[in-house]
């Protein structure tokens, strides 16, 4: 592929980008990988800058000095130990005879050997949060409606999937290796993903010798990687391609669960193939080096969106998707009475949703700590703990809320506050201590009680939660990184490395307002507006033009049978009584005027 | 012979059983139903927002005996069956005007 220059890339720039681009200056540092769940920040109290870095093998800055070897000895796996183990390089087993250079290989070798088993683990438990995400959404839902909501939750993973390889990956991920990084920074995945270096952008920048590095100073979309090419043929990139892809299908089940019970099969299809457009776009303006990442250098404001995890990238994304599908919808038929008020209409089966909860619980363990891209980054424990302890203060947080309200403790609401905490230290839990993440956790949980009420006095039918869940605590988390990070993790995050936060605290970490960066606080609220408004709008308007393909929403006399049967064709329990299915536990109160 | 219907709280059915057992019965049938009668339902919160319990479920026991027995009978399941509160149930008594065994052909109190 070609790389394209700034005028043609100028073309390609957004509407929404273009407010932001105010009083920015070009930045024509010489940049490299991307910012996102992958930094491998440098070490705690590290001054950087000190003295020039010694120069790395090649496996380790990925630059190829030689285009005829590959980049480095194991880059199709097919090696299969040869540079890892003794002898397979024919150098014997005779550990006398091996020089230093071979023992440091060697050493290599493993570091990656553990980062791959790391993330690819913690991709797993990501993608088990599919079937976290069908009990909730399904247990939340009526009895008639069950078949058609799991299928729903079922389908979006291969049609996700299959979205993300063919175009997803290569717009979010295509010019990632072109990125801002911290002095020092390795690709903790291996120098494979040297591969993604091309995109689009504004303002290319240019190297000594005048010729275009493929770094942007405002990068908009990457181009490489479609259906993982050959040109990104090295198992480095399909670490990251499948990590990346289960975090998508996050994001692409949310809007299932607040558009259930109404929202039509075949427009459900079309919006599973183009989820991955606007995710992969703003994914790209945060974790692949784009242009929010690109703050901290370009505007000085703090070291750019920093957004550990994805509360903002998957989760805000996903909730604000889910708003604009359920104000296309409108509410299921009987949520509101004739004067407008807001009807119970309950869920049908309790203990889908708390075991959903749990999955998802547990496969946030991969989801967060996963995240830094790298097993040998220890930060993993902190993470690990501010996880779990944000979680466990959602659901407090959400039985404070409710007794505070006067309500009994409805199991889906303190599931919903569990969620709530997790998605809310989504994006701080590297960053923070863990009070802190508690303290982010429990307000997560009690907001998410009022909002829950909120959109529903509103008239928006949200019959899980998902826009209170996702969208308001996704917006909340990325917040929360610029008022609570403490300046311990990060440093040099996005290429910021500035020399009076080295003087004052030691080292330049991701540090909030509460901890002397109040810039960082000013670019969370940027990076929030930018996923508000740019995910909103499109998919406003994708909602409004696909339901003229076909409509989004199924027929009154469907909706009020239930959906299994018209739309999928099988019941979701064929030992219930049409009755039961119909009714479930209770019906709507009908209040008198 | 008489058919004898009777609508109890569902955790009633086990001691009304044992009792009817005791007394003599030798069969019934049993399913589960929902209603409400004078006791209504009741509301409650679910998300914040109010919904009715209307249908109460309950088990509808059906037991055959001949004529003579079917005082005892009630009086069996009235005496087990009760809580004191609203919401015990009902007991049905009507007439049957034919009983057949199917794998015998047996007709009338013999095929009780």
């Amino acid at each position: 592929m070609e790389r394209i220059d700034s005028k043609v890339c100028l073309l390609g720039a957004s509407a929404v980008l273009s407010m932001f681009l105010l009083g920015g200056f070009a930045y024509g540092q010489e940049t490299k990988s991307p910012e996102e769940p992958a930094k491998v920040a440098a070490p705690v109290g590290a001054a950087p800058a000190a003295a020039p870095a010694p120069k790395l093998p090649a496996y380790f800055s990925g630059a190829n000095e030689d285009p005829k070897k590959p980049l480095w000895p194991d880059a199709t796996g097919a090696a299969s130990g040869v540079w890892a183990t003794p002898a397979g390089d024919a150098k014997g087993d005779v550990p006398d005879q091996l020089k230093g250079g071979d023992l440091y290989d060697r050493i290599v070798h493993n570091l990656y050997s553990i980062n791959y088993v790391w993330v690819l683990i913690a991709g797993f438990l990501v993608m088990f949060m599919q079937a976290g995400f069908m009990l909730v959404e399904t247990g939340l839902c009526r009895a008639k409606n069950a078949a058609h909501t799991s299928a729903m939750n079922f389908l979006v993973y291969p049609l996700g999937c299959f979205a993300f390889w063919v175009y997803g990956f290569g717009i979010g991920w295509g010019n990632w290796f072109n990125g801002p990084v911290p002095p020092g920074w390795y690709a903790s995945l291996g120098p494979g993903l040297a591969a993604l270096n091309e995109g689009l952008g504004i303002g290319a920048a240019l190297d000594a010798a005048g010729k275009a590095t493929g770094a942007f100073t405002y990068g908009l979309i990457g181009t490489k990687g479609f259906f993982l090419s050959s040109a990104v043929g090295d198992v480095s990139v399909m670490v990251l391609f499948f990590f990346m892809m289960v975090f998508m299908d996050t994001t692409a089940t949310i809007p299932t669960g607040a558009m259930a019970e109404r929202w039509a099969w075949k427009n459900f299809v079309l919006f599973g193939l183009w989820v991955a457009l606007p995710y992969c776009l703003y994914a790209n303006w945060v974790w692949g080096g784009g242009f929010l990442a690109q703050g901290g250098i370009n505007w000085g404001l703090g070291h750019g969106a920093v957004d550990f995890a994805g509360s903002g990238v998957v989760h805000a994304m996903g909730g604000v998707i889910a708003l604009a599908g359920a104000m296309v919808l409108g509410p299921r038929i009987g949520k509101y009475d004739s004067q407008g008020r807001a009807r119970a209409i309950p869920c049908h089966n309790v203990p889908m949703i708390v075991l959903g909860t749990f999955i998802l619980a547990f496969g946030w363990f991969g989801f967060n700590p996963g995240s830094t891209l790298s097993g040998t980054d220890l930060r993993i424990a902190y993470v690990v703990v501010n996880t779990m302890l944000a979680g466990i203060m959602g659901a407090l947080g959400a039985y404070v809320a409710l007794t505070f309200k006067g309500l009994k403790p409805d199991p889906t609401m303190l599931c919903n506050g569990m969620l709530a905490g997790l998605v809310a230290i989504t994006a701080p839990c590297a960053f923070v201590d863990p009070w802190a993440a508690a303290l982010i956790g429990s307000i997560g949980g009690i907001v998410v009680v009022y909002s829950v009420f909120f959109w529903e006095k509103r008239g928006i039918d949200d019959p899980v939660g998902a826009i209170s869940v996702h969208g308001v605590n996704g917006i909340w988390g990325v917040l929360s990184v610029g008022i609570f990070a403490n300046g311990a993790y990060g440093a040099g995050w996005n290429g910021v490395v500035r020399d009076s936060f080295i003087k004052e605290f030691g080292s330049d970490g991701v540090r909030g307002l509460l901890y002397g960066d109040f810039s960082q606080f000013v670019m969370q609220a940027l990076n929030a507006g930018v996923v508000l408004v740019f995910g909103f709008v499109m998919a406003y308007v994708w909602f409004k033009v696909s339901d003229l393909i076909t409509p989004i929403r199924v027929s009154k006399e469907v909706e009020i049978e239930g959906l299994d049967m018209a739309e999928v064709g099988v019941p979701g329990y064929t030992d219930m009584p049409e009755a039961e299915k119909q009714l479930g536990f209770g019906s709507p109160v009908q209040k008198s005027a | 012979m008489k058919m004898v219907e009777a609508i109890v709280k569902p955790f009633k059915l086990d001691e009304v059983k044992e009792a009817l057992t005791k007394a003599g019965i030798q069969g019934m049938t049993v399913e589960e139903v929902k209603g409400f009668g004078r006791q209504k339902g009741h509301t409650e919160l679910y998300r914040g927002a109010e919904y009715s319990v209307d249908f109460l479920p309950k088990v509808k026991i059906q037991i055959l005996v001949p004529d003579e027995l079917a005082a005892k009978v009630v009086d069996v399941i009235t005496d087990s069956a009760k809580t004191g509160k609203i919401g015990d149930g009902k007991i049905f008594v009507t007439s049957v005007e034919e009983v057949i065994r199917i794998r015998t052909g047996e007709k009338g109190a013999d095929a009780i």
